[in-house]
């Protein structure tokens, strides 16, 4: 429950970034890699959902952008998990945590 | 010109977020930082971006048996909660303010990230050391000794 409270609140306040601390914390939970990146996508549908209906409200959305940043990231999607199968270790993983944090970094100052 | 733009910006996060690494959590900086996009704005289209892509996602992993729904019943009620209560908040809050609260998070993310890919990269390689050590120091035995 604990988990959930936390997750809630980072999704909803950055509208981001909940998966990326759901799916360790099912790990914690007992359930295998597969199963929690799985359970985690379950987890943040509804709460994306409900967030969104929440920014709408706020009129916050503009469908324009929604609709072309959609049409790029399904294709980006189908792409990346196609790229997922050939990779053999976890350089992007790192590239992609130092990145995380160069942008952190940028957007503070 | 920008629908060219943005349309890059979702296919970079579709990219990350399709090899398990947070897309999200890039795209969002991508569009605030280098299409101009508001960081309310920005964040509303990362969540709405996730639902057609998480709805097919669902499908094929409950095809596959993996979702645990005895999990997903614990934490979804709080989790929706609490989302809906920081979306409100978030709506009063500065634009500006929100962008250096959104990097703070990125870089405790980051940290969180390397972390993980440095415990993956130990795991790795116990997995590939420990079963040469094994051949060598222990011999297989006969089950009668």
């Amino acid at each position: 429950m604990g988990a959930g409270i936390f997750i809630g609140i980072i999704n909803g306040f950055f509208g981001g970034g909940g998966g990326m601390i759901c799916v360790p914390a099912l790990i914690l939970l007992g359930l295998s890699n597969k199963q929690a990146q799985a359970t985690a996508i379950l987890i943040m549908l509804p709460i994306s959902i409900a967030s969104a209906i929440v920014y709408y409200s706020s009129g916050f959305v503009d469908w324009n952008s929604v609709l072309f940043v959609s049409i790029g990231s399904v294709i980006g999607g189908i792409v990346g998990a196609y790229l997922l199968k050939k990779l053999s270790n976890n350089v992007l993983q790192y590239v992609f945590a130092l990145v995380v944090v160069a942008a952190g970094v940028r957007m503070l100052f | 010109m920008l629908w060219y733009y943005l349309s890059l910006a979702g296919l970079f996060g579709g990219l990350v977020g399709g090899m398990g690494m947070g897309g999200g959590t890039l795209l969002i900086p991508i569009l605030t930082m280098f299409l101009g996009v508001d960081q309310h704005l920005a964040q509303a289209i990362n969540l709405l971006v996730f639902i057609p892509t998480g709805i097919i996602a669902v499908i094929i992993h409950a095809k596959n048996k993996l979702i645990d729904y005895k999990v997903f019943g614990i934490i979804i009620f709080p989790a929706m909660a609490t989302a809906v209560g920081a979306a409100l908040l978030v709506g009063k809050l500065e634009s500006d303010l929100l962008k250096i609260l959104f990097g703070v998070f990125l870089v405790l993310i980051g940290i969180f990230q390397l972390y993980q890919a440095i415990k993956a990269s130990i795991d790795r390689k116990k997995k590939i050391t420990r079963p040469v050590l094994k051949h060598n120091l222990y011999p297989p035995r006969n089950k009668d000794f």
